[in-house]
């Protein structure tokens, strides 16, 4: 699996902790939108960026499998998830989804809805202390998920995908709404997900300075297509007061 | 203090309340999730024979359901050739406070299920879980309040039902008569003592059920994430 949890652990066969991702002619309509779209993503983190209505959750929802292409095929790592008379179920695709909200299961506590997506195997071993670890959730395991601020809440999410132990995490905003260092300190536990945990990500951002240290590509979607893909250096251009892409001829 | 003849009135209608509620959640549940959570053909109309028990005449209902489950009836001649006789039996009494809470509950229990976000069903999805999991530890806890205020409405709404019992069931005493049926009896034969004894155990009754579903109704608005509760 290209995301292991555990340092140490057998790695893939690519880069530690990076998946290959494959969306050949994916197309959905949503009138007036349409997403129409193909790209080839390998890299530990990639990032999706544009401004709204551009398509970047809807892309989301569909490699998650919450939305079935009308066309087109995706695959990951080789395996298909989505092509002419196939679509396997989001239960059965082992990506870890996030959304923008977190989405935390108001009726659980931190602990539970930490474990919701746990294998029962994995529920006391060493997945779930790193998880506890990297994230910093060991101080408000047993609290109820309404008491706890933006931050933590985006870290408990965080963890309850980790721990389903997903091919790739799926995040939708991950940073947006949160002040200057919350923000920051979200984004260094995002690095240790890449970095410690090894499990690769593909984030979808409207800021594309979210993610320039994170990601190792980025897509920029306009009006559901594709309006540029690349690494950071070659789409962004630093500024001294904000980081920002270049202009595309 | 009511007489043990009475009490019977009061166990037997209670009874059938309670078989009724049974008789009436699975199908319930299931329409009020299908009305709640998908779009498909037919659903407007599915809606409205769901409802029509609310506006119909009661007794209207109740010779309908006479026409389908009497001897002659297209189900009650099935029945009755496997030992089942409906019309004119307790089995008749259930089926008439189920047929008609049943559009209350629906009613409740889909506004309970449209008030859990499907974003958490999603992600819960995401997670591994297969939809009847997914029902069982998101949907039905976080709609649980919503669920149970309706049942107490529906259950409040068949202690009180009449008009189809009374057709489809006749008012047999000891094996038919409700506590409805038994104050209409006595009024009928001029007993005021015996209708008001019976009056107030009915008012008491479904003045704790009503309670107890406004009660559900407003811990479901506080608690945030929880289902809102039974819409009348």
């Amino acid at each position: 699996m290209a995301g292991a949890l555990v340092e140490g652990e057998p790695g893939p066969k690519r880069g530690a902790g990076s998946v290959k991702l494959e969306l050949d002619q994916i197309r959905l309509a949503l009138p007036p939108f349409e997403l129409s779209l193909s790209a080839s993503i390998d890299a530990r983190v990639a990032a999706i960026c544009g401004p709204s209505g551009a398509g970047k959750t809807t892309l989301l929802e569909v490699v998650a499998g919450l939305r079935r292409p009308d066309s087109g095929r995706v695959t990951l790592d080789g395996e298909t998830l989505d092509a002419d008379g196939i679509h396997r179920r989001a239960e059965t695709r082992q990506l870890g989804y996030v959304p923008q909200d977190g989405a935390l299961f108001p009726h659980l506590d931190v602990r539970a809805n930490l474990l919701y997506g746990a294998p029962r195997a994995g529920r006391s071993a060493p997945e779930l202390d790193a998880v506890i670890a990297v994230l910093e959730l060991g101080g408000f395991l047993d609290r109820a998920v309404h008491g706890l601020s933006g931050g933590e809440q985006r870290r408990v999410a965080l963890g309850r995908a980790l721990l389903s132990k997903p091919k790739l995490l799926l995040l939708d905003e991950p940073l947006v709404n949160l002040d200057g260092e919350l923000r920051q300190r979200l984004r260094d536990h995002l690095l240790r997900i890449r970095d410690v945990l090894h499990v690769p990500m593909l984030i979808v951002t409207h800021e594309a300075g979210d993610v320039h240290l994170l990601a190792e590509v980025i897509l920029r979607l306009e009006s559901g297509r594709l309006a540029a893909m690349g690494s950071p250096a070659a789409l962004l251009e630093p500024d001294p007061g904000a980081v920002r892409f270049r202009s595309v001829s | 203090m009511p007489d043990p003849s009475q009490w019977g009135v009061v166990a037997l209608t209670l009874r059938c309340a309670l078989l009724a509620m049974l008789v009436m959640i699975p199908p319930g549940l299931a329409i009020a999730w299908l009305l709640a959570r998908y779009r498909w053909f037919g659903k407007s109309l599915v809606e409205t024979a769901v409802a029509l028990p609310l506006v119909m005449p009661p007794v209207a209902t109740g010779l309908l359901l006479l026409r389908l489950l009497g001897r002659r009836g297209p189900l009650g001649g099935e029945l009755e050739a496997i030992g089942l006789p409906i019309v004119f039996t307790w089995r008749a009494v259930v089926v008439a406070m189920a047929v008609m809470a049943l559009p209350l509950f629906v009613r409740s229990a889909r506004s309970a299920f449209e008030n859990v976000p499907p974003r958490l069903e999603q992600v819960a999805r995401t997670l591994g879980a297969r939809r009847l999991r997914v029902a069982w530890t998101i949907t039905l806890p976080l709609a649980r309040r919503g669920l149970v205020g309706g049942l107490l409405l529906a259950f409040a709404r068949a202690l009180g039902e009449f008009g189809a019992t009374i057709l489809v069931a006749g008012n047999i005493p000891g094996r038919t008569t409700t506590l409805a049926t038994a104050i209409y009896q006595h009024v009928q034969l001029g007993e005021d003592g015996a209708a008001s004894k019976l009056l107030l155990i009915s008012v008491l009754l479904s003045f704790v059920a009503l309670a107890a579903s406004e009660w559900l109704v407003r811990s479901s608005k506080a608690s945030p994430g929880r289902s809102a509760g039974p819409v009348a």
